[in-house]
C-alpha cells in the first residue's frame, strides 16, 4: 500500500465517521426547534419535556461532531498539502467562512440549549434553539459550498504557475451544484433525524413508557418521516439531473452506462463487470433518459466518452448509488405508511409498526454514507473535478509509517467513540424525558 | 504590491487575534479541565468545576477552528508546511482535544468510569496546552525547511529546548486562566483550593515569563529595538503583579483579567519576535514563510477582510450575550 491510498482511507473513514454527527445534529435541532415552538405556542409542559430528551442527546452528539470536525479542518493541512497550496485562494475562505458565520452561532448557542433550561425565558431559549438550527445550516452550507466547488469549479483562473487563484466569489459559493447538494443534504439530515426521533418514541408507546409525552414525539417524528423522504425525492431528482448535466461521467458511473446512448436504461439493481464492461441487472428501458428530461429518447453520455483513466471505480459508484437509492425508496413508503396510521387513529396500537421502528435508526446513515461514497468516489480519479488529480493533492513529506501511525490511532479512537456513543445514547433514552414540569429561569 | 501587503499585515494582525482569542478562552476551560485533579475532591465539586466551562468550551473553541480556517485562507503555505510537517505532533493534538471534548459529556452518563474520564480531560487539556505553545515555539525558534516550502526535520526536531520552554511558558499560563477562571466560578473550599493554585501558579508564571522573554531576545536580537516587545513584557509584569494583589485580597473578578492581560504579554512578545515571519526556517534564511511569499491573491484577502470584519463583532456580541446568561457562580445543576 502506498502513502496516498493510506492518506484516502484515512481520509475517508475520518469524515464517514465525522458525518454521522452533524447530520444527527441538524436532524435533531429541527425537531428541536419543532418542539420547542409548540412549547411556546400552547405552553404544554410536554413538548419542553420533549426538547429536555433531544437536548441531553444532542449534547452528547455535538460533542463528538465537534472532536471529530477538528480532525477535518486540520486534515487538509495535515494530509493533503499540495491541494490546501494549490486552492488556498478558495477553499481557504470556505472554511474559515463557516468558522465566523456559521460554527460559532451553532456552538454557543448549543451551549444555552444544553445546559441554560433554568437560566433563561421561555423565549430566549426558543431563540437559542432557532439559532442553533441556523447556525448548523449555515455551518452545512459553507461545508456543502467547499465540497461542491470540488464536483463543480466555478469563479477561478489559473494561473500560469499552476495555482488556482480566486476569480469571483459569488460564482465559486454559488457554483453549478451548490444548490442541489445543499438540498439534498439537508434534507438527508432531516430524514436521519426523524427517523431517529420515531425510533426512540416509538420504543416509548410500545412500552407503554412516558405516556402523552412520547405519543406526542411520535407524532412529530411520524409527520417529519412522511414529508421528508417525499420532498427528498424532487431534491434528488434535481440533484440528479444536475450531476448528468455537470458530472457526466459521475452520473455514467452511477448507473453503469459505458456507452453514449439515446433512450438509456435505469437499473433498480444490478452488477458492473468493470474488466469486460458490461452492466447486468433489471432495468427500466429508457428509465434514464426519461428521468432527465422526461423524453425515452433523451441521449445520456457514457463512460467512453472520456480515457479510461479519468473513470472513477465504477461498480463502487453503481452499488453505493443504488443502496442509496433503494433506502430511499424505502423510507417514502414506511413514511408514508406512518402517515396512514396516524391519520386512521391506529398508530400508537400498531405494534408491529412500533416494534419495527428503532431498528430503523441506522438506516437513514447508511443512505447518506452510501450517497457520500457516490459522490466522492463519483469524482475520482479527480480531486478538483477536471482540475486537479487527487494522487497530486497529498502532502509529500508525511511519511507511510506516519500515516500507519495516525491510521491506528483514528480506527482504535473512533471505535471506542463508536461503542461510547452507543452506550450512552441508549442509556439517555432509556432515563427518558424528565418526569417533573420543566420550568424557565429560577 | 503597496496594496496586498496591507492586506498581508492586517491578516497577520486578525490571525493574531484569533489565536490570542483562543488562548485567552480556551486558556481558561483547557486550565480548569487540566487543574480538575488537584481543585475538585468531592464528586461534587468536580461537578460544579466542569459545569463552570460546560457551556462555554465548545463556542470556545471555534476560535481555533476559525483561526486554523482563517491562516488556510490567508496563508495556505505557512498553513500547509506546518500542519504536514508537525504530522505527528498534530495528530498527538487532536487526539488531545477529542478526548478532552468527549470526557465531560462521557463523565455525566457514566458515573461507574468518572475517574478515567476526569483523568482524560485532565490529561487532554494540559497535553493539548502543552503542544500549542510547543508548535508556536518551532516556527518563531526555526525548524529547517527546503527551497519547496516542505518541512526537512522529524518528530523530534520539534522537541528542542527553547520550543519546548515556549511549551512549558503557555501551559503555565493556560494553568493560571484555569485557576483564576475557577476562583471567578465556585465557592466555598474549591474557590480556597482555586486560591491557593492561582498564588503559586502566579510564580511559576513570573519565573517562566523571565525566561521566556530572555530566550526571546537571546533569538531575536533585534527585538530589543522593537516597541511592542517592551509593551508585551510591561503587559506580563503588570498583569502578574496585579494578581498577587488581587489574590491576596481574595478578589473574585479580578484574577481572570490580569491573567488574561499577563498572557497577552506573552503573545504580544511572540507576535513581534514572528513578523513578518509565519515559519522561520532554522537553515536558510531565504526559505522562511513570510507574509509576502505565503499569501493568497489581494482578492481573496479582500473578500476575507470583509468576512471577518462584518462576522467577527457579531460573533463577539452573541458570545458576550451568552457569557452573561451564565455569569455568576456556576451551579452543577443542569446537564452534568
Amino acid at each position: 500500500m502506498d502513502a496516498l491510498l493510506l492518506a484516502r482511507i484515512q481520509f475517508a473513514f475520518t469524515v464517514g465517521f465525522h458525518f454521522l454527527f452533524p447530520a444527527m445534529t441538524l436532524g435533531t435541532a429541527l425537531v428541536v426547534l419543532i418542539s420547542e415552538t409548540l412549547y411556546l405556542i400552547t405552553k404544554d409542559a410536554l413538548y419542553a419535556r420533549i426538547t429536555d430528551l433531544l437536548a441531553r442527546l444532542l449534547g452528547l452528539i455535538f460533542v463528538i461532531g465537534t472532536a471529530t470536525g477538528i480532525v477535518m479542518e486540520f486534515s487538509f493541512g495535515t494530509n493533503w498539502s499540495q491541494y490546501s497550496r494549490t486552492v488556498g485562494d478558495i477553499f481557504g475562505p470556505l472554511l474559515a467562512a463557516e468558522g465566523v458565520i456559521a460554527f460559532f452561532l451553532e456552538s454557543v448557542f448549543v451551549g444555552v440549549l444544553i445546559f441554560g433550561r433554568k437560566r433563561v425565558s421561555p423565549g430566549v431559549y426558543w431563540l437559542s434553539a432557532l439559532l442553533v438550527f441556523i447556525g448548523g445550516h449555515l455551518s452545512a452550507f459553507w461545508i456543502i459550498v467547499a465540497n461542491s466547488w470540488m464536483q463543480t469549479p466555478a469563479g477561478y483562473e489559473m494561473t500560469s504557475a499552476g495555482k488556482i487563484v480566486l476569480a469571483d466569489f459569488g460564482s465559486a459559493v454559488f457554483n453549478p451544484s451548490t444548490v442541489a447538494r445543499f438540498l439534498h443534504t439537508v434534507l438527508a439530515t432531516w430524514i436521519t433525524g426523524s427517523v431517529m426521533v420515531c425510533g426512540i418514541a416509538g420504543y416509548y408507546v410500545r412500552k407503554g413508557l412516558h405516556g402523552e409525552t412520547a405519543k406526542a414525539m411520535l407524532k412529530i417524528g411520524i409527520i417529519l418521516f412522511a414529508v421528508t423522504p417525499l420532498l427528498q425525492l424532487g431534491a434528488a431528482h434535481g440533484h440528479a439531473i444536475q450531476v448528468i448535466d455537470f458530472q457526466p461521467v459521475k452520473a455514467a458511473a452511477m448507473e453503469g452506462h459505458f456507452t453514449t446512448a439515446r433512450g438509456a436504461d435505469v437499473y433498480v439493481a444490478g452488477y458492473v463487470d468493470e474488466k469486460n464492461e458490461k452492466t447486468y441487472g433489471i432495468s427500466i428501458p429508457g428509465g434514464l433518459s426519461f428521468l432527465y428530461n422526461f423524453d425515452f429518447n433523451s441521449e445520456i453520455k457514457g463512460l467512453r466518452e472520456v480515457p479510461k483513466d479519468d473513470w472513477p471505480p465504477v461498480n463502487l459508484v453503481f452499488q453505493s448509488y443504488h443502496i442509496m437509492v433503494t433506502l430511499g425508496m424505502i423510507f417514502i413508503g414506511l413514511g408514508l405508511l406512518g402517515a396512514l396510521l396516524l391519520w386512521t387513529g391506529r398508530l400508537y396500537t400498531a405494534k408491529w409498526y412500533l416494534w419495527l421502528l428503532p431498528f430503523l435508526i441506522p438506516l437513514p446513515h447508511l443512505a447518506h454514507e452510501t450517497g457520500w461514497i457516490t459522490a466522492e468516489a463519483g469524482r475520482q480519479p479527480w480531486i478538483i473535478q477536471g482540475l486537479m488529480r487527487t494522487a497530486q493533492a497529498s502532502s509529500v513529506v508525511v511519511s507511510k509509517g506516519d500515516l500507519a501511525a495516525s491510521l491506528t490511532m483514528f480506527a482504535l479512537v473512533y471505535l471506542l467513540l463508536f461503542i461510547l456513543f452507543v452506550m450512552y445514547f441508549v442509556k439517555i433514552v432509556k432515563q427518558g424525558p424528565a418526569e417533573e414540569r420543566i420550568v424557565n429561569g429560577e | 504590491m503597496e496594496n496586498i501587503q496591507n492586506f498581508q499585515i492586517l491578516w497577520f494582525a486578525l490571525i493574531f487575534i484569533l489565536l490570542l482569542g483562543y488562548a485567552l478562552l480556551d486558556g481558561f476551560d483547557l486550565g480548569v479541565g487540566a487543574l480538575l485533579p488537584l481543585l475538585g475532591r468531592t464528586e461534587k465539586e468536580k461537578d460544579t468545576l466542569i459545569a463552570s466551562i460546560g457551556p462555554v468550551w465548545d463556542g470556545n473553541e471555534v476560535w481555533l477552528i476559525t483561526g486554523g480556517g482563517a491562516l488556510f485562507a490567508a496563508f495556505p503555505h505557512a498553513y500547509a508546511t506546518a500542519f504536514s510537517g508537525f504530522y505527528l505532533a498534530m495528530m498527538l493534538v487532536l487526539l488531545a482535544l477529542i478526548f478532552r471534548a468527549v470526557s465531560m459529556e462521557f463523565r455525566a452518563n457514566d458515573p461507574a468510569r468518572a475517574g478515567l474520564w476526569e483523568k482524560a480531560l485532565a490529561g487532554g487539556s494540559a497535553l493539548a496546552a502543552l503542544l500549542f505553545g510547543v508548535a508556536l515555539g518551532n516556527v518563531i525558534y526555526g525548524v529547517p525547511l527546503n527551497d519547496k516550502m516542505e518541512f526537512a526535520g522529524g518528530f523530534f526536531t520539534l522537541l528542542r529546548p527553547v520550543p519546548l520552554l515556549f511549551g512549558l511558558t503557555g501551559l503555565a499560563a493556560v494553568l493560571l486562566q484555569g485557576a483564576s477562571w475557577a476562583v471567578l466560578k465556585t465557592e466555598g473550599e474549591v474557590r480556597e483550593r482555586s486560591f491557593k493554585a492561582a498564588q503559586i501558579l502566579t510564580w511559576i508564571n513570573a519565573v517562566l515569563a523571565v525566561i521566556y522573554f530572555v530566550a526571546l531576545l537571546n533569538v531575536m536580537p533585534n527585538l530589543s529595538g522593537n516597541a511592542f516587545f517592551y509593551v508585551a513584557v510591561a503587559l506580563t509584569f503588570a498583569g502578574l503583579i496585579g494578581l498577587i494583589f488581587s489574590l491576596r485580597k481574595k478578589n473574585d473578578a479580578g484574577p481572570i483579567w490580569e491573567s488574561s492581560v499577563a498572557f497577552i504579554g506573552l503573545f504580544l512578545a511572540a507576535g513581534a519576535a514572528q513578523f513578518p515571519n509565519l515559519i522561520t526556517a532554522s537553515n536558510n534564511p531565504n526559505y522562511s514563510l513570510t507574509i509576502y511569499n505565503s499569501s493568497t491573491g489581494l482578492y481573496t484577502l479582500q473578500v476575507m477582510t470583509v468576512i471577518a470584519l462584518v462576522g467577527m463583532p457579531i460573533v463577539i456580541g452573541y458570545t458576550l450575550f451568552v457569557y452573561r446568561l451564565f455569569k455568576g457562580k456556576a451551579k452543577a445543576d443542569g446537564h452534568y
